[in-house]
């Protein structure tokens, strides 16, 4: 472990994950099935070895999640053997809300923030791990490691507690949460790097491979299901194509790719010249819109 | 490759947001995606004109591009073929010093930016001390807007001239000056002599690519604080945390403080295994050889060097708060994994940030700076923060709003006393109390002379030993006999008085007995310093209420009437209060009541709690 280039980055996320564990009543891990949750899943195992991760970890499922990743996900709990809570908001299901007939803002706003609160509310979770990064969004590098919501799930910017040393004041009133992000100082670039030489199993679908797709606003959207709709004289072509990061499907856009092993991966993303939020169609809504959505309670 | 964490300061108009923004464009750090994002806020809040404004990068929050100042701190990351790099940016503005600080905790290098026209300013010299304070030992002095004074090198030599002169009484190791001009580019990345061909140093980059920052922890004599136990089972029990200074290997000698117990190494249990050996900045779990009581806060160190362990410190102190630090009150703190309750004793001085100069203080208001001396409510195994961030380092919060109100590094321990490390005792107060079959308990019976206590308390004596509990009682007039008999009545014989007993109490206790004590301990104060040293659930506050006529009405020992006459003084109820306990565990109204019903009462009560235990 010392010898390496991650141990640094590995065992800062370590103490933070432990220092949950140590001073939390009630903590859950966020889990999303990305990449990042997967890195964050196994320093959770590494925190804890030789015990079991000892809280649950939650998938708030929008029900646009990739076919793939669900898969996946059942696959992971069974095989690491932690608890697995989802969740998914019964009013979004009741109102056939989703991402095409009502649009990525609202379906956002619905299935995962609201959803996520409602989730936290009902199990009573106190504190909630989420495997954001500061590299990610102009406004995440300011967020804390710790970070501080009012009653109700509400980001102050200017209530942020002061983060000093590796000093964590987790102490909280009733009714409010902290969200905790052990992976607040990799990039993208360590995620991977990390990916590979641990050998972490990911989702298959970051990894190219020839799929269904049609272009929308110049970018390639998965035919992944019947539900996403075709334009008229819309046809779904098969293009060799890859995803850097793994949204709701409609939202989260491929990039054409070759890069079939990790290695290619990271030698592609050590040479990307776009940002991997590019594929995020959310992030596009309005300067400050991730600062918007994070105050109402987003990720 | 190693990462270096640095920060940057300096005020709105230096630059700094410019130069990291610049910093992240060279490194290729910004993609096409944010290039086209930046290229379009700069049309809208720019302050470049046509050209890029780098800054936009950088200030993230809408309201800070609007208002164009940095109000927070931010992490930036970047690379280059030979380190990583995180970059604390933080506000310049005095009333940000507390962001600043924040950046500057975690920080191994400084980058101040001074502005080529204005030279050497007060805001310098207040960065400068407040990155001194937090230990940072490499500084480069980023002289900026070079282009501005015509590349001028005399310009450039009596800024660093001034520069060195003012540093001279802070604790920086190296300070390398650089010309540069960030919204230029020059000297940022590439060493540039076209413009400064009098220049022969390096770059910023450079610099930040070579600087070595001294690892003194590494250096040192193994320590770590337990930060969590790990015991999935009844066979595995490890101490898992992160290792604060020196290494370990499996076999080594080590001793916990402030315990003082020893043991030996026996595995570093990581993921997929053993591992031989550790070092500062892992995160590992230790199994020792021994089964070995240490918790959450405990520090485990190399038994060749234990780590001291003190309760009252001279510490540097900054507040972070609105509501002013007052000295007195009790806040609670967090020092490496060991919360406790702290208050500050005295202000020795506090600092004028700006000129250095040493003021009296009565409190500390916010952003501002002081030496202190603190008392914790319990042994803190420590170091000075100078030899050792981890264990020297604490954050103060207050006990209402969880807030976190102050920073504070340890200077060194006031009081040696305590340093002396603990006889550790292998058969503990559980294992004795066990041993008879019961759980050690202080039963403190307070309340008005005559008011029964000692009968209540005599009675539930034999109940007890009847019970086959072992028990103890001390009484007021029994303990003044002997123990106490050079104290009087006075306020402050009294207190010593319920010390002496308190401590007697916890020794007894600590044998693993029922000990019974019947005082008029008449004040909350004098009852609150014994509850506090014994362990939560220890202590049970027996409140015999009886009321003040009904005491004079038995008078069994003639007090009442002589203190009526006035031939008592300082009597209790009479000319001296007694402060009812506000929520005692058990609280006994004797009046129309038999003594042998408020023994029943008790005795329930202890056989519930065991039950709950």
């Amino acid at each position: 472990m010392s010898d390496d280039i991650f141990s640094e980055l590995e065992s800062e996320s370590i103490e933070i994950i432990r220092e949950v564990a140590a001073t939390a009543a009630k903590p859950v891990m966020l889990y999303s099935i990305g990449k990042d949750s997967s890195v964050m899943l196994r320093l959770a195992q590494k925190a804890f070895y030789p015990g079991p991760i000892p809280f649950p970890l939650m998938h708030i499922d929008t029900g646009w999640k990739f076919r793939e990743m669900i898969v996946f996900r059942d696959r992971t709990a069974r095989e690491i053997g932690f608890k697995l809570i989802t969740y998914t908001n019964p009013r979004g299901v009741a109102e056939g809300i989703g991402p095409i007939t009502h649009g990525s803002a609202y379906h956002t706003d619905v299935m995962k923030t609201e959803a996520l609160k409602q989730a936290l509310d009902l199990h009573g979770f106190d504190v909630a791990f989420g495997g954001a990064r500061r590299d990610e969004e102009k406004s995440r590098a300011k967020e804390r490691i710790f970070s501080f919501r009012a009653p109700g799930h509400r980001w102050e910017p200017k209530a942020q507690r002061p983060e000093l040393w590796n000093l964590y004041n987790t102490r909280i009133n009733s009714g409010e949460t902290i969200r905790v992000f052990p992976l607040s100082n990799w990039t993208e670039a360590d995620v991977w790097q990390y990916i590979r030489q641990e050998n972490i199993p990911i989702v298959p679908l970051y990894f190219a491979a020839e799929r269904p797709v049609v272009k929308r606003f110049g970018q390639w959207i998965l035919v992944d299901d019947h539900r996403l709709p075709l334009e008229p004289g819309e046809t779904p072509e098969i293009r060799k194509v890859r995803f850097r990061t793994l949204g709701c499907y409609p939202l989260t856009a491929g990039i054409e790719s070759n890069a079939t092993t990790l290695d290619e991966i990271v030698a592609e993303t050590l040479g990307a010249t776009t940002s991997e939020r590019q594929g995020r169609i959310i992030d596009h809504d309005g300067a400050g819109s991730m600062e918007r959505k994070k105050q109402e309670g987003y990720f | 490759m190693d990462t270096l964490r640095f920060i940057t300061c300096g005020s709105v108009d230096d630059g700094k947001s410019t130069l990291i923004g610049r910093l992240l464009y060279e490194t290729k750090l910004i993609f096409e995606d944010q290039l086209e994002a930046l290229k379009a806020d700069s049309k809208k809040f720019g302050t470049q004109g046509e050209r890029l404004d780098f800054a936009l990068l950088v200030d993230g929050l809408q309201a800070e591009r609007e208002q164009k100042i940095t109000i927070d701190v931010a992490y930036r990351f970047f690379a280059t073929p030979r380190r990583r790099f995180i970059v604390a940016d933080t506000p310049g503005h005095e009333q940000y010093t507390r962001n600043m600080a924040t950046g500057a905790s975690t920080a191994q290098a400084a980058v101040l930016l001074i502005d080529a026209r204005k030279g050497v300013l007060t805001q310098t010299k207040r960065h400068s001390r407040i990155v001194s304070m937090f230990g940072i030992r490499h500084v480069a002095l980023a002289v900026n807007k070079m282009d501005l004074v015509q590349w001028s090198r005399p310009v450039f030599d009596e800024i660093e001239l001034s520069y060195r002169r003012f540093a001279e009484d802070l604790s920086f190791e190296t300070i390398t000056a650089i010309p540069l001009s960030a919204l230029d580019g020059h000297n940022v990345v590439e060493a540039e002599n076209g413009a400064m061909p009098w220049y022969r140093g390096p770059s910023l980059l450079q610099w930040l690519e070579t600087v070595e920052p001294q690892k003194r922890e590494a250096q040192q004599p193994f320590s770590m604080p337990v930060q969590w136990v790990n015991r999935p089972n009844l066979d595995f029990r490890g101490f898992s945390g992160r290792i604060g200074s020196g290494s370990i290997k499996s076999g080594d000698s080590v001793r916990v403080s402030p315990s003082g117990v020893s043991s030996r190494v026996k595995e570093i249990a990581v993921w997929g295994g053993a591992q031989a050996e550790a070092v500062a900045g892992d995160s590992v779990t230790l199994i020792l050889a021994d089964e070995v009581d240490a918790s959450r806060g405990d520090v485990i160190a190399a038994a060749s060097h234990p780590v001291e362990a003190a309760d009252q410190f001279e510490a540097d102190l900054l507040w972070m708060s609105e509501h002013v630090m007052l000295p007195g009150r009790p806040y609670a703190a967090l020092i490496h994994s060991k919360a406790a309750s702290v208050s500050i004793t005295h202000i020795k001085y506090h600092l004028d940030i700006n000129t250095g100069a040493h003021l009296a203080a009565k409190t500390l208001s916010l952003n501002e700076i002081a030496t202190v001396n603190l008392s914790f409510d319990r042994a803190i195994p420590f170091a000075p923060y100078a030899e050792n961030k981890r264990l020297g380092a604490f954050i103060v919060i207050d006990k209402l709003t969880h807030e976190t109100v102050g920073a504070g590094m340890i200077r060194f321990a006031l009081r040696r006393a305590v340093n002396v490390h603990w006889q550790a005792l292998e058969v503990s107060k559980t294992a004795r109390a066990e041993m008879k079959h019961q759980r050690a308990r202080c039963l403190w019976f307070t309340g008005l002379s005559g008011s029964g206590k000692s009968t209540i308390a005599n009675l539930l004596e034999k109940r007890l030993h009847a019970d086959g509990k072992h028990t103890y009682i001390l009484d007021g007039d029994n303990v003044r006999h002997g123990l106490n008999r050079d104290l009087g009545f006075t306020e402050e014989d009294r207190v010593e008085n319920i010390r002496r007993v308190g401590e007697v109490a916890k020794l007894l206790v600590d044998a693993g007995l029922i000990v019974i004590v019947a005082f008029i301990s008449p004040y909350r104060a004098e009852r609150q310093l014994a509850r506090d040293l014994f362990d939560t659930g220890e202590f049970v506050e027996v409140f015999v209420d009886t009321p003040l006529e009904e005491c004079e009405r038995r008078d069994v020992k003639g007090l009442y009437a002589k203190a009526r006459r006035g031939d008592l003084k300082n009597f209790t109820g009479i000319d001296s209060d007694y402060e009812a306990p506000m929520a005692p565990e058990i609280h006994l109204k004797t009046l129309g009541t038999r003594p042998e019903s408020c023994v029943d009462e008790i005795v329930h009560l202890l056989r519930s709690w065991r039950q709950a235990d």
